[in-house]
Order: C-alpha cells, then structure tokens, then sequence
C-alpha cells in the first residue's frame, strides 16, 4: 500500500520531485527550454536566409561602426562588445545576489538585486542607441528596379554619403501632409534628395563610383564608372536608413531579422528587468526572508541568465560570423 | 540543497574573467580577421566563423553550468534539460542551412535572374 500513500513531507508544497528540484524552478526551466527552441528557430532562419543570399548579404562591421561620443571614427563591434560585457556583468551581480541569498543575507541580495537592474536598464538603453543609428542610417544608398541597393564610393574605396555629392534642384513635389489638406491621401515620408538628384550630383562627380552587394572575396565589388553609370540608370528610389520594407545595408531580410531578433531580445531583457524590480521589492518588503528561503531570486535569476545567453548568441551570428 | 549555505562567490568571478577573457578574443578576431583563419575554409565554413561559434559554445556551457547552476543539479534534471535542446537545435540548423545552401544554388546556376 505504500505506493498510494504520500508520506514525503513536500507532497503538496511543491517541493523537490524527483528531479532534485522544487516545481517553480522546474517549470522555470520547462518555460526556458520551450523559449531556447524559439530563439534558436529565429537564429535558424537567419541562417537559413544568408545561406540563401550568401553571396549579396550585409557586411556587420560595416554596418554597426558607431560609439558614442566618437563621430566619424569607424569603430565596428567595440559598442556590441561593450553590450555584451555590461549583459555578463548584470548575470554576474544576479548570481551573487542569488549566493547571497543561500546564506540568508537580506541586504545582499538587494544590493545585488539593485546592481542587476541598473545593469538591464544600461543595456536597455544601449540597445535603443544602437536601432537609432540602424534606422537613421550613416551614408545613404540607391535602390534600383530591380530591387538591388547601389552604395556609392569614392576612389580609395571609402563609403560617400549622398548628402556629399547630391545637387540641389529646385523642387517640384512636396511632402503632402493632412495639415496642407492632403486628407484623403497618405504616404511615406519622402527622402532628403531625389532619385533626380542624386543622378544629377553623380554625373557631376567623376570620382564616385558604384559599390554593389555582390560579394567577391570578402569584399563588396565596386564597379568602374562606366559600368557604375550604366547601373544608376535603373535607380528607381534612395533609401536613407533602415525600416522593414528597406534598408541601406543591402539584404531587405537583414533589417527584418536584425529588428526581430535583437527586439524580441530587447523585450525578454524589459521584462526580465520588471520581474526583477518585483522581486527586488519583496526581497526589501523581507516576503523571501520570511519565507526562510530566497528561491524565487533563484528562479529569476535563471530567467536573467538565460536573457545572458541568448545575447552571446545574437552576438556571435549578427555581430561575429 | 545540500550546497545551500556554501558561498561560491570566487567560483562565479572566475567564470566572469572566463567570459571576458573569451569575449575580448572574440572582438579581437573579429576586428582584425587575419586572412589565414579568414579565407581557410573547413567544411564550407572559415576557420574564423569555426573558431568564433566554438567561443560561444564554450562560453555557453559556463553560463548555464555556472551561473544557472546546473552543475549543482541532478543529472537527471541536467539530461532533459541539455538534450532535447541539443538535439532539436541541431536538427534545425541541418535543415534550415542545408535548404538554403541549396536554394543559393539555384539561384545561382537555373535560368531565373533574381538580381539585377
């Protein structure tokens, strides 16, 4: 009859099964497993998409060189890599906050707590930082009927932006907004130059040639200028920046993935944050030490580093690879 | 718990030198990508790209052994844990790589111009 009777003294506390651990860390990791898969099925289909495209996708460095305070001076992947540290160090500051804890020390495991939440709001806003550069774009680029973006350079090879070497025409279109009594039309904001302009400032300066997204031995090929201004007659509309219909960098798929993955990302990091902030209250109120254990800034913690590791792997396949 | 009042406080620092150290290789690499990893190819894929994915395996396996803790934790808890990830993702990047290696291919060699 033993089988039926439920002598262990965690029966119906949820206590631990027979896993060794108690059910609200179990279902911590049930819930970060199902989320692991979900994440690597985004980072499977970006893979998926530049094995498709490998020959014309966006070079990273290239493409995220910004540091604050630094303008103009290409530094690719130092912000990315300060991110990363500032995300390890927050998992580092949680981890001790959950040792803390082990040993019942109330105003540890807030000052950890704290730093923790500091460290998630830095890089909260870090990343806010790094979407504004994507979207405003630095240099600008042409985009042909056929769908393909032309970049342009000077003769050392180094990117030109079009606000160097657009004309200036007189204007014959205006944005049409409600205010100007437009209300029945709606449009997109129209680009500082146009198509005409930008065509008109190329054929002026001999210097600037094409660079395409075709990749050949590592590197972008630029075209002579022959073959540049025989391209530049299909330019159809100029881009400036990045939105999700396109982008400046290339790929249209490149600014979808990189605004998908790296928010979904953003929004696990502002809701750790605000569970965190939860616990962080109870654990000042003293729920957990009345409670005799600090499990639940266990089971956040888990959380927070589980955030930790989807960031070295965003990482590595946007910013590295 | 047997662990419960233990502090394994230099543990955890040395875990976060571990990972800075791997990280700032990691950006080393990446900014100056000598040419012999970078265009040395091993199964369709540079040495570099090779090296920078083991990186983060190996930082990976600290963060979870580490700092989720679960070193400390039943094997049992461990397997069903590690497993199905490892297999699922695995399986996933098989597919999903291959397919679109192979949908490069067509673009590349049938007779539809895609980019023009």
């Amino acid at each position: 009859m033993e089988a039926t009777v439920t002598s262990h003294e965690h029966a119906l506390d949820g206590g631990p099964g027979p896993m060794g651990g108690t059910y609200g860390k179990l279902m911590m990791w049930f819930f970060i497993v199902s989320d692991a898969l979900t994440f690597s099925a985004f980072l499977a289909a970006y893979g998926f998409s530049r094995f498709k495209f490998v020959e014309t996708w966006p070079i990273a460095d290239e493409v995220f060189t910004h540091f604050p305070f630094l303008h103009g001076v290409e530094a690719p992947m130092y912000y990315v890599a300060l991110m990363t540290f500032i995300l390890i160090f927050s998992s580092v500051t949680m981890v001790l906050a959950v040792d803390a804890g082990h040993q019942l020390n109330k105003g540890k495991v807030a000052f950890y707590m704290l730093l923790t939440i500091v460290g998630g709001l830095i890089f909260l806003g870090s990343q806010a930082w790094e979407w504004k550069n994507f979207i405003k774009g630095e240099f600008g680029a042409i985009e042909t009927k056929g769908g393909s973006i032309l970049q342009f350079v000077d003769k050392e090879g180094e990117r030109v932006a079009l606000a160097d070497f657009a004309a200036h025409l007189p204007k014959e279109r205006e944005q049409l907004t409600k205010s100007k009594a437009f209300w029945f039309i709606s449009e997109d904001p129209l680009p500082t130059y146009s198509v005409e302009e930008v065509m008109e400032g190329f054929k002026n300066h001999p210097d600037i040639l094409v660079r395409t997204e075709q990749i050949v031995d590592k590197h972008k090929v630029v075209l002579s200028r022959e073959e540049s201004l025989k391209r530049m007659a299909s330019a159809h509309y100029v881009v400036e920046g990045a939105n999700l219909i396109r982008n400046e960098y290339g790929q249209k798929l490149f600014a979808n993935f990189f605004f998908f993955i790296t928010g979904f990302h953003g929004f696990h990091v502002f809701t750790g944050v605000l569970i965190n902030i939860i616990i962080f209250f109870n654990v000042l109120l003293g729920t957990y030490e009345k409670r005799g254990s600090y499990e639940m800034v266990e089971k956040v913690g888990l959380y927070w580093h589980f955030v930790d590791l989807v960031w070295v792997f965003v990482f590595t396949f946007f910013y590295l690879v | 718990m047997a662990h419960a009042h233990e502090s394994n406080t230099k543990r955890i620092w040395f875990v976060f030198g571990l990972l800075s150290v791997i990280t700032i290789i990691e950006v080393a690499f990446g900014i100056v990508r000598p040419d012999f990893l970078f265009k040395t190819d091993f199964l369709k894929m540079n040495l570099l790209n090779w090296l920078f994915i083991i990186l983060t395996i190996v930082k990976a396996y600290y963060i979870v052994w580490a700092f989720m803790h679960l070193e400390g934790e039943k094997k049992s808890l461990r397997t069903s844990i590690v497993a199905p990830l490892v297999f699922l993702i695995l399986y996933l990047c098989f597919i999903l790589l291959i397919e679109g290696d192979y949908i490069y291919d067509i673009f590349k060699t049938g007779t539809i111009k895609w980019n023009f």
